[in-house]
């Protein structure tokens, strides 16, 4: 019998029967999460009801040496929630229950398998909200939130997951129960554990910041005959001290695929289209409105529509948000990317993007959150045709070099998962690879929470060198105790 | 080689230490005055050969915060570290190094209309300073503290090793955050050296609305801070001062080119006896004492019932609390009068925490005299991992040693 299977069937002792899949027709559904082309079947699924059991799997897991991932709603974009073979992949779409809403305290306490829009769906009608707004936010889970300290359109204004999460359950690679919160005194362990996708052990009750609904929002769609006009008035929004809540950038590409999936009644012969949202106390949104309208003008806007209703705005909002899956209608695959760059930097990284279109005969449609440079280029490409898959590979590569080189980075939202690993040396130095994965062997010793993501290479922990010295004088003294 | 001649060699200068660089109340042997990060790195790798222990300064200002180092044979003073590297108005980013004073800083932005929205409580302290403590000003109720505002660090850990993490766009998520774990982490896993921040548009106006803070308890009081934190209006910033129990101001700050007619509004929420000012209070951002400081945070709802308890154990003890800080977060800081007898203070700690622990209250220690008897810090969720992280990252515990939670 292999490790695995002698853990697996110790998993009885855990779980009920039916919370344990070894069916391989059912596993093979969890082979993969939101990107697609990186595919392994798990070893084994568990669904687990509670920490404790987490726990308990995972200090199975330790015992026997035996890797696990964690897994949400399974709709990450870098291969963040990508099961191992060997290893066991913990779901945790059973702990979907919103434990405790407190308005006062402007919080809410959630289980990881609560979805992201549920949480401001249950808070709506008493004027909150949950920040932070990833575009699969109907689907995607706040454990998988956490990890991946996911942003969303309006995180230009009200930041990301990392902003907006007050305290974590987890449970360590080694099997504990540990609370962290942000009132506690010592390191800002929350901090490192957001974002650190499931790589430090898998949050098991989460409490998120409530925030007030504005009093006021207004959206605006502008559209230009080029990019470059749209690149002028998100300059020049900035420049005048406004931070909108979103500004969005579609180019002609992205229209057109936009266009034939959810005819969303785009200004027709627009090169680009920018989403500009503005939210706050209505006096203040006014003002900022004015000014934003005029600048559109004033850089070339063609046409500017101001959403008047809630139905309004959500058809503006409409072919921003289906713009991933949009692209399908117009091309057979495609990588997304999500580089960010310094927003001042667009315009010479998007003259790159188009230089490598024509040098390598691909197509690239350009998505992006242009108030914080953050670049979802959807690189297009027919997999039936021999050597294109390669290209636009290549292409996607090269863009990522794009970013770093304009002091940018590979990733703004998605994670690094097991798709940018080998770019990291690109952005860090070794030195700063291992200084982060001391973090990785001070929670998980032996590597087995979630291998092989966002590292190269794994560093080997050992043991910690060095004796414990320099006792304080005052414990030293008897006149304190250390705790 | 000697510790002595390692250091004059190591290409940085280093000076003996007099009694003015005490750590509170340690006395170190040497001062380095390291210009870059590599001279830093340079000076640490000489006092990991020599087993020194290190801490880092920058203006001084907080440099008592925390119990005193259980040794301090090298203090690594960045106020030579004092450039701003970049300020990209256009990108709304700026990169310094830690030693630069946010007054200067402050300065440097303000010429591009710019600021970073992160204000520690005493004049002259650094970016490394604000960052080692993780302290926080009245604007993190709206825009969030330090922590929040960092997108980039440069580290130099206790062997010399130099490592960054994030970079100089405000989003990225790619690798650990190091600056997050450094942030408040008071000097004990190595030193900061540069940082990246995220800045924000000088608002065009600002207002600031004061009244008499609402006792609750006395009866029926409503909870005027809630109210206004939970607003429409979107206040930037909610202060409490109150220098004796029932004699508290409450200051409420409205930014933004509309912040005149929002400060109206705020004045009809908060009383008749509201008043608009386009100056802060004197009292707003400072202070509330130096000497026997103390930190207390707890849930925003819970802030009438914590004041009670901070007032039950003051009258107690016959110590008379000053409280000031934010009543939007609850995040405040407790003073108590200087040479208040040492066992009563440490009486008044142990009672304040085991009475806000059910309002889910955390009282610590800022400043406390060595002869005050008590767990500076108090209990932890998480110090078995805490341990875990600084052994990692400073496996000789000699990063500013016994100054941080359990001992740490």
């Amino acid at each position: 019998m292999s490790t695995l299977q002698r853990l697996t069937a110790r998993l009885g002792e855990i779980l009920d029967r039916d919370s344990v899949i070894t069916d391989p027709v059912r596993l093979r559904t969890y082979d993969c999460d939101g990107l697609t082309y990186h595919r392994a079947t798990p070893g084994v699924v568990v669904l687990p009801e509670s920490a404790e059991q987490i726990a308990a799997v995972v200090r199975l897991c330790d015992e026997y040496g035996v890797p696990f991932v964690a897994r949400g709603s399974g709709t990450g974009l870098s291969g963040g929630a990508l099961p191992r073979t060997d290893g066991v992949l913990i779901v945790t779409s059973r702990m979907r229950e919103i434990l405790e809403i407190d308005i006062p305290n402007r919080r809410a306490v959630v289980e990881p398998g609560v979805t992201n829009l549920a949480i401001t769906e249950a808070v709506r009608d008493r004027g909150h909200y949950y920040a932070p707004d990833p575009s699969s936010q109907q689907i995607c889970s706040i454990g998988g939130n956490v990890a991946e300290n996911s942003g969303g359109a309006h995180c230009l204004k009200y930041g990301f997951t990392v902003n907006h999460v007050v305290g974590v359950e987890l449970v360590t690679p080694q099997g504990e129960i540990v609370e962290l919160s942000d009132r506690d005194p010592g390191y800002d362990l929350l901090g490192a554990f957001i974002g650190s996708e499931g790589t430090l052990g898998i949050a098991t009750k989460i409490t998120v910041r409530l925030s007030r609904t504005p009093e006021a929002v207004t959206t605006v769609l502008a559209a230009f005959t080029g990019i470059e006009g749209g690149g002028r008035a998100v300059s020049a929004i900035i420049g005048a001290g406004i931070v909108p809540a979103a500004i969005e950038m579609m180019d002609a590409l992205a229209i057109e695929a936009a266009e034939a999936a959810v005819h969303c009644g785009y200004p027709e012969g627009a090169g680009a289209v920018l989403v500009v949202e503005l939210d706050g106390p209505h006096a203040e949104v006014d003002h900022q409105f004015a000014a934003v309208e005029r600048i559109c003008r004033e850089t070339g806007a063609f046409e500017i529509r101001v959403a008047a209703s809630a139905e309004e705005r959500a058809a503006i909002w409409k072919g921003r948000k289906s713009a991933f899956a949009a692209v399908g209608r117009i091309s057979p695959a495609y990588i997304v990317q999500d580089g960010v760059v310094p927003r001042t930097a667009l315009p010479e990284v998007l003259a790159g993007i188009d230089r490598l279109q024509e040098e390598f005969g691909i197509r690239v449609a350009n998505v992006f959150h242009a108030g914080d440079g953050n670049l979802h280029p959807l690189v297009l490409f027919d997999d039936a045709v021999p050597g294109q898959g390669e290209r636009a590979e290549t292409v996607s590569g090269r863009i990522l070099d794009l970013c770093i080189e304009h002091g940018g980075s590979i990733t703004g939202e998605h994670g690094v998962g097991v798709d940018k690993s080998r770019y990291m040396p690109r952005m860090f130095s070794e030195e700063d690879l291992d200084t982060m994965q001391l973090v990785r062997c001070a929670f998980d010793p032996k590597g087995l929470s979630n291998p092989g993501k966002v590292f190269p290479t794994p560093r080997l922990c050992g043991e910690v060198p060095g004796v414990r010295r320099g006792v304080h004088p005052l414990v030293e003294s008897g006149a304190a105790e250390q705790f | 080689m000697s510790a002595d001649a390692d250091l004059a060699a190591c290409g940085t200068t280093v000076r003996p230490a007099g009694d003015g660089d005490a750590v509170a109340g340690v006395l170190p042997r040497w001062v380095a005055l390291p210009e870059t990060t590599e001279d830093v790195s340079a000076v640490l790798r000489v006092a990991a050969a020599h087993d020194l222990a290190v801490v880092p300064t920058g203006a001084g200002t907080m440099l008592d915060w925390g119990p005193p180092p259980g040794r301090c044979d090298l203090l690594v003073d960045t106020c030579c570290l004092n450039e701003v590297l970049e300020h990209a108005a256009g990108d709304l980013v700026t990169r310094v190094q830690a030693g630069v004073t946010l007054g200067s800083l402050a300065e440097t932005l303000a010429s591009q209309g710019q600021r970073l929205v992160a204000e520690p409580p005493l004049e002259g302290s650094t970016v490394g300073g604000m960052l080692a403590t993780g302290v926080a000003g009245p604007l993190g109720f709206r825009y969030g503290t330090s922590r929040d505002l960092l997108i980039g660090v440069t580290v130099v850990l206790a062997d010399g090793t130099i490592a960054k993490s994030g970079g100089k766009v405000v989003k990225n998520v790619a690798g650990y955050d190091l600056g997050k774990l450094f942030t408040g982490s008071y000097g004990t896993l190595g030193v900061i050296t540069e940082a990246a921040f995220r800045l924000h548009p000088l608002p065009a106006d600002s207002r600031w609305v004061t009244a008499p803070f609402p006792e609750a308890g006395s009866g029926d009081a409503p909870d005027l801070a809630g109210t206004l934190a939970a607003s429409v209006l979107e206040p930037a910033a909610i202060e409490l001062d109150r220098p004796v129990p029932g004699g508290g101001m409450l200051a409420v700050l409205v930014e933004g080119v509309a912040a005149a007619e929002r400060a109206k509004a705020v004045q009809d929420l908060m009383g008749a006896d509201a008043e608009i000012g386009e100056e802060p209070p004197s009292w707003w951002g400072r202070l509330p004492g130096d000497d026997l400081l103390l930190s207390l945070r707890g849930l925003p709802a819970a802030l009438a019932a914590t004041l009670r308890v901070v007032d039950a154990q003051g009258a107690r003890l016959a110590l008379t609390p000053h409280v000031r800080g934010s009543a939007g977060t609850c995040d405040l800081r407790v003073a108590l009068p200087t040479s208040s007898d040492p066992d009563r203070v440490a009486d008044f700690v142990t009672a304040v925490r085991d009475g806000i622990r059910p309002l889910g209250g955390r009282l610590t220690g800022v400043t406390l005299p060595p002869d005050v008897a008590v767990d500076f810090w108090g209990e932890t969720g998480a110090l078995g991992l805490m341990r875990r992280v600084k052994d990692r990252f400073d496996p000789g515990h000699r990063m500013s040693p016994g100054r941080f939670v359990g001992g740490i």
